[in-house]
């Protein structure tokens, strides 16, 4: 029972990472209907300016820890803004390929220039935030991972009052709804679709850094597989859905912590990936998506 | 106007002509390839055997080369991944023309680039890959240090009798040749002397997360947990066990020893166990002379790969010398027959599967550094 609780626990952690990083994903997604594949690349950028930043700060305090957190965050919306504004928009209007292709253009691009801008060694993520372990019976919590779920809620918790209850997120969904209609009621397209990158982004540095607080060696392709895990959970979920993506995320990060725990943990990525099929099998839109049409 | 353009290209080579002429060697150097993970995620072993193999050469240049040629080291970065090392070996073969390869020290790139030195009949030494496959490959393969099926049971001997441990977990790599090889011969060994593999739980290379494997790990109960893996995932696995409450002794083996164990594991890798090729506190003269060159030029104590990238170029140049030539044939022969040629890591003996065979060493992280523990055989 101790052991089960601890894997509950010790995948709900991951799946809130994975969640962070899905919602920037699907939030793209639905206001521009293309997956932005650059975002695993903003995630491990948001890592590297926490790892950076914390150098400056005293470690194990907790406003040091969240000035990292919100430093990493202003710079990785900084950075989806530039992307969107230097690289998505001249080609917005063309052909929905011709941007996904770019989008792994710069994945790509951003990955190794990280190669040479960070080296490519491991580095040591510090402890930024003050940490201690709690044993209840036999289970043991690190306040890492509860720091880890109450930052991603909080965070799911700010995202769905930001877009449901302010006037930019009202225009978030009237875009996302239909883009000419939002244009003639006055919305100006640009703004939301910059505001739209630039909080995924950030949500994607926050993700960076609760993942390199967890697992404290960060390198320039960390992003890859947290990213696209991350895709699936947004699919898993049902794409363009807010909820769904942080759902996706849980019920992700679940599994593959139950699988690497079981005597299968040599399959642990392939039987998450099989269950992602059997789902979308059954529901095509994703567990809380709604189906429809779609050219791609 | 042609004739002006062709002008400076004249001088330019009459320049380098002059530059090159008073050089100590008229001779044509002997050209030497080495391809190691400079960078990426095993860049900590390739650094260290890349900083070995270069004083190797530049000692032996210093005293006048071999055969009258000076050695010139041509070094390509596989940069720690599949896929890189096979472009660099052959662009070494191909186009550098070196006589012989050293590297690597990881035993998936070694195996990579073995069939391509294989092929080409250039006699390739690698300094510290440990598994059996990589000299099975051909004639022209050999190395420098012990390997997995020597280096398993040394471990499971270990864990047996120094630690008392009776029932063990096994954390392997599933994506890496060493990890798998040597999870194998530790399997048996322990098994021969009475031991229990509890559970093995498997991992692939580059991830972080090991928290699910260790607490399955912490409900099965066991005495020690072993690591046949590499010091990235090694440290993330110690700091994780100990962050779930896991208090029982953990170990590694060979690839565990480097610089960046110690950083990435802080605190946690404290205690921990791992095997060695040789140890920098070794009283004879011979290891104690290089200890001391290594730090004076490089400012740290050599680890095991600093001095079997040395000990690949010594091999190498002795058996250039014994053959007179660096024909690939003649000095694949000489190599081959290496009797009793003492290097820093020991005496070394190339037997007839192109293996050399020494002993290991158990070292144990204590204040950030690796100390001498015992001296082993299985």
């Amino acid at each position: 029972m101790s052991e089960f609780l601890q894997q509950l626990l010790n995948g709900l952690s991951l799946g809130a990472i994975y969640a962070l990083i899905a919602l920037g994903y699907t939030m793209v997604y639905g206001v521009l209907r293309f997956i932005n594949f650059a975002h695993s690349e903003v995630f491990m950028v948001g890592a590297f300016i926490g790892y950076y930043l914390g150098k400056l700060v005293p470690e194990g305090t907790l406003w040091g820890g969240l000035l990292v957190l919100a430093g990493a965050m202003i710079g990785c919306a900084i950075l989806g803004i530039l992307v969107e504004r230097v690289v998505y928009r001249p080609l917005r209007g063309g052909p929905t390929i011709n941007v996904l292709i770019t989008a792994i253009g710069v994945s790509l691009l951003l990955q190794y220039t990280g190669q040479i801008v960070f080296g490519a060694a491991p580095r040591t993520f510090p402890p930024i935030f003050p940490s201690a372990n709690f044993h209840l019976g036999t289970l043991t919590i690190s306040s890492n991972q509860l720091f880890v779920i109450g930052v991603a809620v909080a965070l799911m918790i700010g995202l769905q009052l930001i877009v449901f209850k302010t006037k930019i997120g009202t225009a978030m969904r009237a875009v996302s709804l239909n883009p000419k209609a939002a244009q003639l009621v006055g919305v100006n397209n640009n703004v939301v679709i910059s505001f739209t990158f630039g909080l995924g982004s950030a949500l994607a540095a926050a993700g960076g850094i609760l993942y390199a607080l967890n697992y404290p060696s960060i390198d320039p392709l960390m992003g890859v597989m947290p990213g696209l895990k991350a895709f699936v959970a947004a699919i898993l979920g049902g794409i363009g859905n807010i909820p769904g993506a942080a759902l996706g995320g849980l019920i992700l990060g679940t599994v593959e912590t139950f699988i690497g725990g079981s005597q299968f943990s040599t399959y642990k990525d392939a039987i998450a990936f099989a269950i992602l099929i059997v789902i979308l099998l059954c529901k095509p839109a994703g567990l809380l998506g709604k189906f429809t049409a779609e050219k791609v | 106007m042609s004739s002006l353009s062709r002008f400076p290209v004249i001088v330019v080579a009459a320049l380098a002509g002059l530059t090159f002429a008073p050089s100590l060697f008229a001779q044509e150097p002997i050209k030497i390839g080495q391809f190691a993970s400079i960078t990426g995620k095993e860049a900590s072993l390739g650094q260290s055997s890349n900083n070995g193999t270069m004083m190797a050469i530049d000692d032996l240049n210093a005293a006048g080369g071999v055969l009258g040629r000076p050695l010139l080291l041509v070094t390509e970065d596989t940069q720690s991944k599949p896929g890189e090392t096979a472009t660099v070996v052959k662009k070494l073969i191909s186009r550098d023309k070196v006589i012989a390869l050293l590297g690597e020290v990881a035993s998936s790139r070694s195996l990579e680039a073995a069939p391509i030195a294989q092929a080409a009949k250039i006699p390739m030494i690698s300094p510290a890959s440990t598994n059996p496959k990589v000299t099975e490959t051909g004639a022209y393969i050999f190395r420098t240090c012990f390997i997995d099926p020597f280096q398993g049971p040394v471990m499971a001997r270990f864990a047996r009798e120094r630690l008392k441990a009776k029932r063990v977990a096994l954390v392997v790599s599933n994506s890496s040749a060493y990890s798998i090889g040597l999870a194998k011969f530790f399997r048996e060994a322990f098994a021969a002397n009475g031991g229990t593999i509890v559970l093995e739980q498997k991992y692939s290379e580059g991830d972080k997360d090991f928290k699910a494997q260790l607490t399955a790990i912490k409900a099965a109960g066991v005495d020690a947990v072993f690591n046949p893996g590499y010091y990235n995932e090694g440290a993330l696995i110690v700091r994780q066990a100990r962050d779930l409450g896991l208090t029982l002794p953990i170990f590694g083996a060979d690839s565990w020893e480097a610089e960046a164990l110690i950083e990435l594991g802080g605190k946690a890798v404290e205690g921990a166990y791992l095997c060695s090729h040789y140890s920098p506190e070794d009283p004879s003269p011979r290891v104690q002379k290089f200890v001391a060159a290594y730090k004076q030029r490089f400012g740290s104590t050599p680890d095991s790969n600093a001095s079997l990238g040395y000990d690949s170029v010594l091999v190498l140049v002795d058996a250039i010398r014994r053959a007179g030539t660096t024909e690939r044939g003649a000095l694949r022969e000489a190599i081959a027959t290496t009797r009793d040629f003492m290097a820093v890591t020991g005496k070394i003996t190339i037997d007839s599967e192109r293996n050399a065979s020494k002993n290991a060493v158990i070292v144990q992280v204590r204040n950030g550094k690796f100390e001498f523990v015992q001296s082993l055989t299985p």
